[in-house]
């Protein structure tokens, strides 16, 4: 019976593509658009903040240079992962990221807690040339993007896009992007202040690549991995392991 | 190439020639310093190059009428060396990355030869490059051999293979400066995403006319699946990519979806490119050249029926595997799980139905290389699958996800399954195409088999090992009940099996590259002198469905 009615269908294209279409639907639909409307799939984080213009381009190089090919951002609901790592990622923490970046390969280790795991200095060093701080690895070496100037001009843009998009950045925000990206790693200069006032007092502002006279790629790329895992304590809450959360001045 | 056109199809092909270069020059324009002004250059470098092809041959002498009356085979022949081409240059990038792994120095201390940068232009090029071509051309020659039509359209063949490999080529050389989304398989930026949709829109609809004119009453299997194919790589496609370009004038976009739901997007899409580009389409190769090979009917025509239904509609709900134990809600993870269990159930059907048309042929298999790569493809193919719906359970995915064991699995069925294939339809098609006697030399076809397969196993059975030690060393407790192995104490264990796996890696490529030179040998072969009766299918539709 159903080998007739197949029969049929075959003899019809159009019937063939509007089955394939109606057939391959459903599953993505089931368990897409829940995602949007089901509370509690993404937690409340009254505390959390936006990316600051200089973190948002150390992110776009992270992308750009593919970290997320080796390191994922997505620490798993297991109890070697909270002990290697920290509480277990909440989809919150990553409310903010377009793209996501969870990663599936872990060549190197997860990196969703690696804010203020080590100092600005080690960091350097360890991008410059990860075999001088750890002999065994096999990550690559990014010692040009110290000497590489960071594009700034457009961070308003970018900005823009993302508010377009949801982020909540504010038009003080935008406007001011390109001078608080130059700020946040001038930490004597005359922007600086802006960038507190924005972000937070608690935002890190600092010459993150050791250097003052320049802000560079390395400064952007730090920044970011600097913030990562402290945009919210909602993680150390819900874990029920408080007294471990970072203390944001540090 | 451009003999098979008439004055009018030239005059068209150049002013679509003029418009896609136009396109280019105002991205040089916008672009200017960004990344996108360089893709600008390439696009107009492409189109010149084309344009002084069709030019050079303009004032050539016309088809003649008979050209409806046969079939429409020159973009079939050089989507196949595309396809080669894209093939040695992806496996080539593919060992670099391995090498990179096991020697990290090979990088140069240059920003484009870094491993991140390298990685995608690895999977781009032996997925979309390799694969991709493959699928096109195979797919042009099975519409029309299983249909008795010639492709109904006689530029737009051209357009589907050339805007496609341009797709590629955008793709490629944006990683190698840095432009990449960041989403696997779905790397390339708006531009050429959007670019993608019209070559896919225009493939679709040549596809479709030209099963419309049909000489056979129903539609051969493999039709469905290249159908299929198409239809759901649109899909997955244009949701996965919807993205808000930073302006006009850069590369740079945001993608729509944010966090837990982009991860479920993502892995919706990045899933079902498996399911639909990687395994769909080279099904419908499978279904058409095995039974051509073998010389035997399809072993049951219900199990192509479930087979096919079951793919279609368990695979789009499979995605959310590859989010086990993540901030992705349980449920959605247990429903992801549940259907790649059930999932099973058709990809072995479909791997018993090809396994099964071969019995009675086993001595084929035995003497001819050629029937004997797919048979082994098939074989992978069972083995992956049986492979995949394992991990996807959740506990099991707690150890082998994020490690090597995955890398495993996703070569088990791209090299043993994905390139097995290919490299035998091809072997099949080649001669035929061509009108040669048979491949230029059997040997040659063994000695690639032999490297193909031992290649496979290697790199496979290294990274078995490497992913398993390595979830084993992460999840190890001392008495104490403390971790017993930092991260660095297992990466230092997985060298021996990354030098392995290049090592392997190089068999493979080797192979290919043997492959390259048989089919250039056989190009350049004497078309057989007697009237063989190539352009009449070989064996009529209804025989090799077993109706
Ligand atoms: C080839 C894979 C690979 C790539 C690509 C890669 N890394 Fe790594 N990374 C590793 C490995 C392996 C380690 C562990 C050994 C070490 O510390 O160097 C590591 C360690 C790290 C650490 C220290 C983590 C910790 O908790 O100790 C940081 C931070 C880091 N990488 C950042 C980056 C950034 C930023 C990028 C991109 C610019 C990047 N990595 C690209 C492989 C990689
Ligand atoms: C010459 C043979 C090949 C070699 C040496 C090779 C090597 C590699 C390496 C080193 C990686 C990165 C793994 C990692 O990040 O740890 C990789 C990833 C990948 N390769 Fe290959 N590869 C080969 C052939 C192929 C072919 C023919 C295909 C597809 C048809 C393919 C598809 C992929 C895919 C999809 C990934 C991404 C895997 C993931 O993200 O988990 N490879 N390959
Ligand atoms: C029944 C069929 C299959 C199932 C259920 C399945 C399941 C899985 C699972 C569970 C993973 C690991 C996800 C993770 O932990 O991150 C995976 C990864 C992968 N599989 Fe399969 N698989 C199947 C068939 C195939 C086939 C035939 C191929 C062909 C090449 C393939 C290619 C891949 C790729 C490329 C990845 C890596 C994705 C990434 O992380 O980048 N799979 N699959």
């Amino acid at each position: 019976m159903s080998e007739l009615l197949h029969r049929k269908l075959e003899r019809s294209a159009i019937g063939l593509v509007l089955a394939i279409i109606a057939a391959a639907s459903v599953g993505g639909i089931v368990e897409i658009a829940p995602l949007f409307t089901i509370d509690g799939t993404v937690e409340e984080a009254p505390d959390m903040r936006v990316y600051t213009p200089l973190e948002l381009a150390g992110r776009n190089i992270y992308i750009r240079e593919g970290c997320y090919a080796c390191h994922s951002q997505m620490i798993r609901t297991l109890r070697d992962e909270v002990e290697r790592y920290g509480p277990y990622s909440l989809a919150v923490e990553s409310q903010y990221d377009r793209p996501m970046l969870w990663g599936s390969k872990r060549t190197g280790p997860d990196l969703a807690r690696v804010g203020g795991k080590y100092s600005d200095f080690w960091h350097v060093a360890h991008l410059s040339n990860p075999r001088d701080v750890v002999p065994e690895s096999n990550m690559p070496a990014y010692a040009w993007l110290a000497r590489t100037p960071l594009r700034m001009e457009d961070l308003p843009r970018h900005l823009e896009a993302q508010r377009a998009l949801g982020v909540p950045y504010t038009e003080e925000m935008i406007e001011n992007a390109a001078r608080d990206a130059y700020g946040q790693a001038m930490p004597d200069g005359d922007f600086a202040t802006g960038v507190s006032e924005r972000y937070g007092e608690a935002t890190q502002v600092r010459a993150f690549d050791g250097v003052t006279t320049q802000v560079t790629e390395m400064d952007a790329l730090v920044a970011y991995l600097q913030i990562l895992g402290r945009l919210t304590v909602a993680a150390y809450q819900d874990t029920a392991a408080p007294e471990k959360a970072p203390d944001p001045a540090n | 190439m451009i003999g098979q056109l008439t004055s009018g199809e030239r005059q068209s092909a150049v002013v679509i020639l003029l418009i896609v270069a136009m396109v280019g020059l105002s991205m040089a324009a916008l672009g200017r310093t960004d990344p996108l002004g360089v893709h600008g250059v390439i696009v107009m470098l492409f189109s010149g190059g084309l344009l002084y092809v069709v030019l050079s041959s303009f004032y050539a002498p016309a088809p003649t009428e008979e050209r409806e009356a046969s079939y429409y085979d020159d973009p079939i022949k050089i989507g196949i060396v595309l396809s080669m081409g894209w093939a040695v240059f992806g496996m080539l990038m593919g060992v670099w990355v391995a090498s990179q792994l096991a020697w990290p120095d090979l990088a140069f201390d240059a920003a484009w030869s870094s491993f991140g940068r390298l990685r995608p232009t690895h999977t781009t090029g032996v997925i979309f490059g390799f694969g991709g071509n493959a699928l096109i051309a195979t797919s042009f020659h099975v519409v029309q051999r299983t249909s008795r039509a010639r492709l109904a359209g006689q530029l737009s063949p051209w357009f589907v293979l050339f805007g496609f490999n341009l797709f590629c080529i955008l793709a490629v050389t944006g990683y190698f400066m840095g432009i990449t989304q960041s989403k696997e398989y779905a790397e390339p930026e708006w531009y050429a995403d959007l670019w993608l949709v019209v070559v896919w829109v225009t493939y679709f609809i040549l596809y479709i006319r030209t099963i419309a004119r049909r000489k056979e009453p129903h539609i051969y299997v493999a039709n469905w699946y290249f159908m299929a194919f198409i239809l759901v790589v649109a899909i997955l496609h244009i949701v996965n990519n919807l993205t808000l370009p930073v302006s006009w004038g850069h590369a740079k976009s945001y993608t729509v979806w944010p966090g837990v739901q982009d991860a479920m997007v993502q892995w919706w899409y990045g899933h079902n490119a498996v399911a639909f580009f990687l395994t769909a389409g080279f099904l419908g190769m499978l279904y058409y050249y095995l039974p051509v090979r073998a010389q035997r009917p399809i072993f049951s025509y219900r199990l192509s029926i479930l087979s096919f239904w079951g793919i279609t509609f368990f695979y789009m709900w499979a995605g959310s595997h590859h989010l086990h134990y993540t901030a992705l809600p349980h449920w959605v993870q247990t429903l992801g799980m549940t259907f790649s269990v059930m999932l099973l159930v058709p990809s072995w059907a479909s791997a018993g139905n090809a396994l099964l048309t071969l019995n009675g042929a086993w001595h084929k298999v035995r003497d001819d290389a050629t029937l004997r790569f797919m048979m082994v493809a098939a074989v992978f193919y069972g083995l992956s699958t049986f492979e995949g719906s394992f991990m996807a359970i959740r506990p099991v995915n707690s150890l082998s996800h994020y490690t090597d064991w995955t890398v495993g699995h996703v070569h088990a069925g791209a090299l043993g399954w994905v390139a097995l294939i290919t490299f035998g339809s091809f072997y099949t098609l080649v001669p035929a195409l061509w009108k040669r006697e048979a491949m230029y030399s059997a040997r040659l076809i063994e000695v690639h088999f032999w490297l193909a397969l031992a290649g496979t196993l290697i790199y496979v059975f290294a990274m078995w090992n490497s992913g398993i030690i390595q979830g084993l060393m992460w999840r190890t407790y001392t008495e104490e009940g403390t971790l017993a192995y930092s991260f660095v104490d297992s990466l230092v264990a997985m060298y021996p099996y990354y030098i392995a796996r290049a090592f392997g890696g190089l068999l493979f490529l080797i192979g290919a590259v043997v492959c390259c030179y048989n089919i250039w040998m056989t190009v350049r072969a004497k078309p057989v002198t007697s009237s063989r009766s190539g352009d009449v299918p070989v064996v009529s539709v209804a025989s090799v469905a077993g109706e």
